[in-house]
């Protein structure tokens, strides 16, 4: 099998694209670094007492229906379409214990790398945020959510993603969230995620009897921006134990590496076994005719 | 073109348009019916919102509009590549005569159920997003897919463009596209690997909501392999079912070929459903879900993998050894609810399996899902009826070759003429 200039050129075409083509892909898997500390929320259930003032201020600012309906134990509530936050009351073995429910802002969010329009974002500050004017409604981050935080307004023609952003805006202009601002019984606390799990363990050193000896969040789906601390097992607590240490996206990442390599390496194994095929069937022709 | 072509070409295409053969039948009424039922459906989807249409449920953001009509009518469309694969690659001429039909189907699939898409897609208008290149979310599977449903289309609709060209007699352009045919069969091979196996890459971060006995990280694996086996199960149905409809339009030699085409197509079908049972049962031992086996959810996969995809394969591999055509249908209609079984396994039953109740879709769903399936074949038949697709193509389309090396013949002649002229002029 002969390969002339023209094949050759071809070849080297193909090869020459994708390896571009490949390169922007691995720049993109790689998340940019930034020297800039995630900001995080320290949940401390064993202080947290219930009274939805989280709910209700978080409601308020950003223009949403307050809910009707309050913690109970067995009742599971969720944030959705018209709410970003959720409080639910578990009967543990210690009796009963209030746990949030809402966006985890994880360190590396499986919602921001299925979002084909970077409509969902994590922002160098910590906080992930989703962008109306870049999403097409595709619903693709509430199928990778671990904790199935996005919810899609289903009665609207124009509708949008609601998920807690960390007051993201108030972040910018150096306030605090307005649940944390706000918690009446000091069981939310702002700041540096790092310095927030150095102040939690420092919790549970103190008080070694009170606390669950761990920090969900610390290292569940690669570490969140939200991390909790409680007095019982998180499972009591309805927080999934079995979610895995392994950041989501990494699930993706062998099946998005070879894309570039069957890019490459198909086209020539295709273009190779038709050069092959043609020379057996013309050698067959020969043979026939002769 | 003149403007006598012009009218020409008008007046055979407005002639064209009208329908050919009989109006009411009853596919026609019942087509008609639940087409014209889906667009008042659409109109309301649009104006009210999605949840106004469909079963609105935040644990199951994905309805049957993507789960069916996409992730599931996409497997289908693979019979394209690999017959493409079969004749243009291996040189596999037995197989020539089904490639247009093939091809047709699936660009007609790719358009439709990509259009499925659009109606599922909360906003809409900003589809544009990710094509444009304002925002590329490069790490997105789903951004990887969408790239190569529009590039397949493409390179579909080029493979597809000289049966366009012979029924509208468009000599030059037949002749520029054919000769794009084996660079683009590449180039669509290679997609078509990418995308069957990135459907699959979607649920992938999925983890922890997809039961163990469906999730691996090799469903991209077992997504494209198992699409083979579909489109081709998909092309022996709709050949039978050709056979019947379209008889008609079809070709003498066409007809004759059936036969020995479903034959040969059952024998590959069989091969690539054992290698996809094989995978399967390696995924399964590798993930070591001997617990699950003995639960409802284990009897349940039994039956997908035992009665749809290890019973096909038998059936396949018998039917072929006694060249018994009614066997491969059978075979290849099981295979088709086991693929079916399977897409909706992973992407809605065993998808949060752990959730106390089932949601169904609503009837308008499943109204909007048929609908669409009913136009892509309307439109499959409107060509089938009207373009060389089974029929023979013109007689023009090898005159072209005979041009062609007869102006090579008369180049050579100049050139000869010159040289004699030269050597006169030297003398």
């Amino acid at each position: 099998m002969g390969v002339d200039r023209r094949n050759f050129l071809k070849t080297l075409g193909v090869v020459g694209s994708t390896l571009t083509m490949a390169k922007s892909f691995g720049a993109s898997a790689s998340d940019v670094k930034s020297d800039v500390e995630f900001d995080g929320i320290l949940f401390d259930s064993t202080l947290c007492i219930g009274c939805q003032n989280c709910e209700i201020v978080c409601a308020d600012h950003y223009g949403l229906p307050q809910q009707e309906d309050f913690p109970e134990p067995g009742k599971k509530r969720e944030p959705n379409a018209t709410s970003r936050i959720a409080m639910n009351c578990y009967e543990t073995s210690k009796g009963e214990m209030y746990m949030r429910d809402a966006c985890n802002h994880c360190n590396e969010p499986a919602c921001a790398s299925a979002c084909l329009t970077k409509a969902m974002l994590k922002t160098d500050e910590g906080p992930v945020i989703w962008r109306e004017e870049k999403c097409m409604g595709c619903r693709s981050c509430m199928i990778s959510c671990p904790f199935d935080v996005p919810k899609f307004d289903y009665d609207s023609p124009n509708p949008i993603i609601q998920k807690c952003r960390m007051c993201f805006e108030l972040l910018q202009e150096g306030q605090k969230p307005v649940c944390v601002e706000n918690c009446p019984a000091e069981a939310l606390l702002f700041g540096k995620r790092r310095d927030l799990i150095e102040i939690a363990n420092a919790r549970i050193y103190a008080d070694p009897e009170n606390y669950n000896h761990a920090i969900y969040g610390e290292h569940e789906v690669g570490g969140t921006g939200i991390i909790y601390l409680a007095s019982v097992p998180f499972e009591e607590l309805g927080l999934r134990n079995d979610l895995g240490t392994v950041p989501y996206p990494e699930y993706n990442k062998t099946f998005l590496y070879s894309v570039p390599a069957v890019l490459i390496l198909w086209p020539a194994f295709l273009l190779g076994l038709y050069n092959a095929a043609k020379e057996r069937l013309t050698k067959k022709q020969i043979e026939e005719e002769s | 073109m003149n403007r006598e072509q012009q009218i020409g070409f008008f007046k055979f295409f407005t002639n064209e348009l009208k329908p050919k053969g009989k109006i009411i039948t009853p596919f026609n009424v019942i087509s008609l019916i639940t087409i014209l039922v889906a667009i008042v459906i659409l109109v309301i989807r649009f104006s009210k919102g999605l949840g106004s249409v469909v079963h609105p449920s935040q644990d199951r953001p994905w309805g049957l509009w993507i789960n069916f009509n996409v992730i599931t009518g996409v497997a289908f469309a693979g019979g394209a590549y690999v017959v493409t694969f079969m004749v243009y690659i291996l040189g596999l001429e037995k197989y020539r005569p089904i490639v247009r039909a093939t091809v047709l189907y699936a660009l007609l699939a790719y358009m439709f159920y990509a259009g499925a898409l659009l109606l599922d897609l909360g906003r809409p208008w900003k589809v544009i997003n990710p094509i444009i290149g304002n925002s590329f979310g490069l790490s997105s599977v789903l951004f990887l897919v969408a790239w190569h449903f529009i590039l397949y289309m493409g390179s579909l609709f080029i493979e597809f463009f000289p049966t366009v060209a012979e029924w509208a007699t468009l000599k030059r352009q037949r002749r520029f596209f054919s000769s794009l045919t084996l660079g683009v069969v590449i180039f669509g091979i290679a997609l078509s690997t990418l995308h069957q196996s990135g459907l699959g890459a979607l649920f992938l971060m999925a983890k922890p909501k997809i039961h163990p006995l469906w999730y691996s990280e090799f469903i991209p694996i077992l997504f494209f392999i198992s699409s083979i086996a579909a489109g081709l199960s998909l092309v022996i149905v709709l050949e039978s079912i050709g056979q019947r409809v379209f008889k008609t339009n079809m070709s003498v030699s066409y007809k004759s070929s059936h036969s020995r085409i479903l034959i040969s197509l059952a024998r590959i079908c069989s091969i690539s459903l054992f290698v996809y049972f094989f995978m399967a049962l390696l995924v399964f031992l590798h993930g070591k879900n001997l617990e699950h086996l003995n639960t409802p959810w284990g009897y349940w996969y039994l039956v997908e993998i035992i009665g749809f995809v290890l019973l096909p394969c038998i059936i396949f591999l018998s039917a072929y050894r006694r060249q018994n055509l009614q066997m491969i249908r059978i075979a290849a209609v099981l295979t088709i609810i086991g693929i079916i079984l399977n897409r909706l396994n992973i992407s809605t039953i065993a998808y949060q399996w752990y959730a106390d109740s089932l949601e169904f879709p609503t009837w308008m769903e499943v109204v909007v899902s048929i609908a669409v399936i009913m136009v892509q074949l309307l439109v499959f038949r409107w060509i089938v009826r009207r373009m060389p697709v089974y029929k023979e193509s013109p007689s023009w389309i090898n005159d072209k070759k005979q041009d062609k090396s007869f102006s090579i013949k008369n180049k050579s002649l100049t050139l000869n003429n010159r040289r004699e002229k030269w050597k006169v002029s030297a003398e």
